[in-house]
């Protein structure tokens, strides 16, 4: 396994290329094609719009800690939730996790760097020029995009502000860079393998990334395409969101949520990829059933292309489609059941250790099953005319997507620190980390079950008074929630900048081919292939 | 995580003292659960809820239960030896097909009551139902009545100026009035963009979708008062245009139906036959104008009259509200700006208000025009619009669809 | 090492996107056809279908109720509404009846009527021979005008289905117009 240490005699290991002074560094970090450096910059980049999205967060739950007009106007409020919506998507799940894409799959596939480095730069620095641009409309005059982040037609076409255009500008950007990184790593993936590396033999998270760059080449366009139409109806005299022309504002809602859907499932996929490699880890057993959660991880896939409508049950589609869809959704929820056994079985007769990336992934599992069982709940069409609209379903994906999503990239984030850096992170920071989260994230999201269930509808910056109650706990819980991540933000920083050094294994259970690497790893990772064993 | 719960039960107790001087409402404030509601739907929808619940319950404690046990176990600090298994193809398959027949399980009572949502054949009663931005139209198209219901909470309690009453949010001007047991049919659309008409107690929800027609129903067994909200983004004052459904016996509704005003044709209800206009003096039309002018227009105008241009144009120093003719600016108020956000308001306010709105505007914010708009003023710029039309045997041709 | 040639990949690839292109134009037609044929597309017809009287199959001893609504989209300032609020029909029968229009304002408007039926599954079914629908209707300022509708309902129609409704709502395309 040391092999992999060895320094070819063709190419010598060397550091980035930096020059001197602040020149010297604005070059490095903007003309890098290193896949390191880039999955650095993405991951900064989703930290700074975790918070930026978070604090929108924060001035909604202030909003809504009691009834009664308090701090901002509706239609401030209106911007925050569509602009916390798109930023926690696409500026911070998406590059966070195409950040440890880029960091975790030239070192896990035993490859030097990604298959197209230079495009591998580009597809990052588009995205600070399209979240500028994304940004800036919050400032223009008639108030930045105002129609949740689904975008729905008329609302968003025929009644939107003028900086709407703006946004679809930035939507194009970041669907470019997500594309262009897709291709990236597919072609890393399928051929920069180490010889010996069958594409049954690579861990599931390069798995999770295979899958969901392909998902993404697919629906990406389709989400241009919908924006582009929106862009058509509100300046080139097109209707087709608008009866009038004879169009129809559900065909945007087909467009959009045959994006949407899979959508969702390319923020969760490389969560699974996450936490099927922090799990074996910390039991110190392999994963229990690699094949099936191979299978499984492409059979959600598959079925999320079948399951839109279910997000469209109450406008008044056929019966017969609101059969096929109630039927495939609950499908799917097979596929992702047998994760978490599989999950489970792995830690069950593991020798497990409780460090700080083991306990956000055991939260995930917990959390996320949850958030799994309302979506299953969501998908009985009858039911879901009671809780669609509703805080039932912000309870329900924001379990998926926090204690979800978010908490497989801490997991991912204290795992991996340690290996890029060369330091160990301040574990007792880490626990606290984890504990303040955990504890307020339910706090912020389990009653909002309860407001669903109770009638509060979603998207309102006001409520009628017994919904007060859970409404003031969900807050307090989000304002803990939303302080605890900076002792997170904390952490990072100073685990870069020192720590206790640690050796290339880092964690003892760990396997895979990154862990044969130095701790911080080489600049270029592999440079002559790995023998697999 | 039993910190957790303490935690939890402290801050639930810390809240309940931060919400004591709140007027308490007349219902739960706690309420955890769905309604079980007064019509058959409604209630097969709760059973379905409370299926799916319990089986979701079951799966989570017996997989969760495993979870735990091996969290508290299998630690290697309790010296636990790791087992190597990492495999076993009959047990993959058998936590597959298991599940897929719970599912399957499920699927059935759901696509019954699905189905039997679906039919709303046979109905005594058909209510069209129009979604504004912000307020809901309700037409009985067999009895020819039609009106608005726009929600009734005064802003100064929006504002925390005043104590919120116990239906704050959900109280409307006008409610539905509907007879109980009986089939109603519920036909929804939009005038602008996507509304959703959404009565939990009902059991109805169903998107108002603009140029589309869509359909639902319910059959009310017990009389009372029964509130819902718009269940899709819609806008500015999304969370304020509440429903009101009132269910009473036949008889009462009998009553109702013909002490409403019947409305030559419904489809173009203005009020036909004005009252002989009053008076007001200049205080009331400032005070009623700055009400209503709140109440209505703000969300929009801006309550310092400077509007969100462009898409919501400001009224201070705006030749409409500072310049002539007074009827222009009164035709606005009455007919909109048709294809824009700004709706009529002739079917839904009367000649003193649309009259102490107009003084009010031309009046506030330093636009000192000292104007004073009288009633009388409303009721002839309406009559000049009430012109006989010229019938025509074919209208001219437009392009094709 | 040689450079590999690469002509023959790079043809394959442009012809593919030549063909994607392609297909994305074929999808228009394919789409009016699949979703005509299979019946899906919940719209009623477009352009007028011919009613031949001497051949209708009517179905005597059915009834089917027909309800008619008109709506103004977005504050039209016309009137509008059917002159017949509600037809017993038997389906294969020619019916006929009148919305009334009248454009309340001092200037030349034109409008388009866009139909929607309810139940869903019950809009292929309601065959219009003539309708204002088809075309957009201009009237002068103060004028009105009787606008008729002339449909039959096909006996196919499932015989679960009793009741339809027929809406119309009106929007505003002055600014639209098609010469």
């Amino acid at each position: 396994m040391s092999h992999a240490l060895a320094h070819g005699n063709e190419h010598e290991a060397h550091g980035p290329e930096q020059g001197k002074g602040v020149i010297g560094f604005i070059k490095r970090w903007l003309f890098t094609t290193n896949h390191k450096d880039i999955g650095t910059l993405y991951l900064w980049l989703a930290m700074f719009s975790f918070f930026v999205a978070g604090g929108m967060a924060l001035v909604i739950r202030a909003e809504l800690f009691q009834p009664g007009h308090r701090f901002v106007d509706p239609n401030f409020f209106n911007q925050m939730t569509t602009m916390h919506g798109l930023i926690m998507l696409f500026g911070v799940v998406m590059p966070a996790f195409t950040g440890m894409a880029n960091w975790q799959i030239p070192m896990m596939i035993g490859a030097p760097d990604m298959a197209l480095p230079r495009l591998n730069n580009w597809s990052f620095w588009i995205l600070p020029f399209a979240f500028a641009l994304l940004g800036s409309t919050l400032f223009q005059s008639g108030g930045g995009p105002n129609f949740g982040w689904t975008m729905y037609a008329p609302l968003s076409t025929k009644f939107a502000p003028p900086s709407t255009d703006f946004m679809i500008f930035a939507i194009h950007m970041m669907g470019i860079s997500s594309i262009m990184g897709s291709i990236n790593i597919i072609a890393t993936i399928l051929n920069m393998r180490a010889p010996g590396m069958t594409l049954m033999k690579m861990p599931v998270f390069v798995w999770s990334w295979l899958v969901t760059a392909f998902l993404l080449i697919a629906i990406m366009p389709v989400l241009a395409g919908a924006v582009t139409m929106m862009l058509a109806d509100r300046h080139f005299g097109t209707s087709f969101f608008e009866a009038a022309g004879g169009g129809d504002p559900i065909l945007f809602q087909h467009i959009f949520w045959f994006f949407g859907h899979p959508e969702v499932y390319v923020l969760v996929l490389p969560a699974f990829g996450v936490i099927s490699e922090v799990i074996p880890t910390f039991s110190r057993k392999p994963i229990f059933g690699y094949h099936f959660m191979v299978y499984a991880i492409i059979s959600i896939a598959v079925l999320s292309f079948i399951v839109w409508v279910h997000h469209m049950f109450t406008t008044g589609v056929p019966l017969g489609a609101e059969l096929f869809f109630m039927y495939t959704t609950m499908l799917i929820a097979v596929p992702t059941g047998i994760k978490v056994f599989n999950w489970v079985a792995t830690m069950f007769k593991g020798a497990m250790t409780f460090e700080t990336p083991m306990l956000f992934a055991v939260a995930f599992v917990f959390l996320f099953t949850i958030g799994g069982f309302t979506g299953l709940m969501l998908a009985l069409v009858p039911a879901d005319y009671q809780y669609q609209d509703t805080y039932f379903v912000v309870g329900h994906f924001h379990y998926v997507l926090v204690p979800g999503v978010i908490f497989s990239l801490m997991a991912a984030t204290y795992y991996w620190l340690p290996k890029w850096t060369g330091h160990m992170y301040n574990e007792c920071l880490g626990k606290w980390h984890f504990w303040l989260s955990v504890i307020s994230v339910n706090i912020a999201f389990f009653p909002m079950h309860f407001l669903g269930l109770a009638g509060m509808p979603r998207r309102i910056p006001d409520y009628a008074l017994q919904f007060t109650n859970f409404n003031m706990i969900s807050s307090i819980g989000a304002f803990i929630f939303g302080f605890s991540q900076l002792l997170f933000l904390y952490n990072v920083v100073a685990t870069v900048r020192k720590g206790k050094k640690v050796d290339g294994r880092v964690w003892e259970g760990s396997h895979g081919l990154e862990w044969t690497l130095s701790s911080p790893p080489p600049y270029h990772s592999f440079v002559t292939p790995p023998d697999i064993l | 995580m039993l910190n957790k719960f303490n935690l939890c039960k402290m801050t639930v107790l810390l809240s309940a003292l931060l919400s004591a001087p709140l007027a308490l409402a007349a219902t739960d404030n706690w309420q955890m659960n769905m309604y079980k509601g007064v019509t058959p739907l409604s209630k097969e929808i709760y059973d379905l809820h409370m299926i799916a619940m319990a089986i979701c319950g079951v799966i989570g404690v017996i997989v969760f239960g495993v979870m735990f046990y091996s969290l508290f176990h299998h630690r290697k600090s309790k010296g636990y030896q790791a087992a190597t298994f990492h495999m076993n193809t009959r047990l993959e398959i058998m936590w597959t097909i298991i599940p897929f027949l719970i599912l399957i399980g499920l699927a059935f009572p759901a696509t019954k009551v699905l189905m039997r949502m679906e039919d709303s054949t046979d109905a005594d009663v058909t209510i069209k139902v129009v979604g504004y931005q912000w307020k809901w139209q309700y037409q009985y198209l067999d009895q020819g009545i039609s009106f608005f219901s726009n929600l009734a909470t005064p802003y100064s309690q929006i504002q925390n100026r005043q104590p919120k009453g116990p239906w704050y949010l959900l109280e409307v001007d006008k409610p539905l009035v509907l007879p109980i047991n009986k089939k109603i049919r519920f036909i929804v659309t939009s005038n602008d963009v996507i509304h959703s008409w959404w009565v939990p107690e009902l059991g109805v929800k169903r998107d108002a979708i603009p140029g589309f027609m869509h359909e639902a129903w319910a059959r009310i067994d017990t009389a009372g008062t029964y509130r819902g909200q718009c269940a899709e983004l819609c806008g500015i004052n999304h969370g304020f245009m509440p429903i009101v459904v009132q269910a009473v016996s036949e008889e009462e509704f009998a009553v109702w139906v013909s002490q409403q005003q019947q409305v030559v044709d419904i489809y173009a209800a203005s009020k036909v036959g004005a009252p002989t206009p009053k008076t007001m003096t200049r205080a009331e039309l400032m005070h009623m104008g700055k009400e209503k002018y709140n109440a209505l227009c703000s969300a929009c105008h801006q309550v310092n009259g400077k509007g969100i241009p462009p898409l919501y144009p400001a009224l201070k120093n705006s030749s409409v509200a500072v310049g002539n003719p007074i009827s222009r600016h009164i035709t606005m108020i009455l007919n909109g700006v048709p294809g824009s956000a700004m709706q009529p308001y002739k079917d839904q306010l009367s000649d003193e208000e649309i009259a102490a709105i107009t003084t009010y505007e031309r009046n506030a914010w330093g636009n000192n025009t000292d104007d004073e708009i009288q009633p009388g003023e409303v009721a002839t710029v309406r009559q000049n619009e009430i012109q006989s039309p010229t019938i025509v045997k074919k209208a001219q041709a437009g392009g094709f669809r | 090492m040689a450079v590999k040639n690469h002509v023959k990949l790079v043809t394959t690839l442009v012809i593919m996107v030549l063909g994607m292109f392609a297909f994305g134009f074929a999808l228009v037609p394919i789409y009016n056809t699949l979703c005509k044929t299979l019946g899906i597309n919940g719209k009623t017809n477009a352009t007028a279908i011919a009613y031949d009287a001497t051949h209708a199959k009517i179905s005597k001893n059915r009834d089917v109720w027909v309800e008619f609504v008109a709506t103004n989209n977005g504050g039209v300032p016309w009137a509008f509404y059917p002159k017949t609020k509600k037809l017993k029909v038997h389906p294969g029968e020619m019916a006929t009846l009148a919305f009334y229009a009248e454009n309340k304002t001092n200037h030349r408007m034109t409008v388009q009527a866009i139909p929607s039926v309810t139940p869903g599954i019950a809009a292929k079914y309601l065959k219009k021979t003539e309708c204002f629908c088809f075309t957009q209707q201009t009237l002068g300022g103060h004028e009105a005008m009787d606008m008729p509708l002339l449909f039959h309902l096909d006996t196919n129609l499932p015989t679960n289905v009793k009741t339809i409704t027929l809406a119309y709502t009106l929007f505003d395309v002055t600014d639209r117009v098609t010469h």
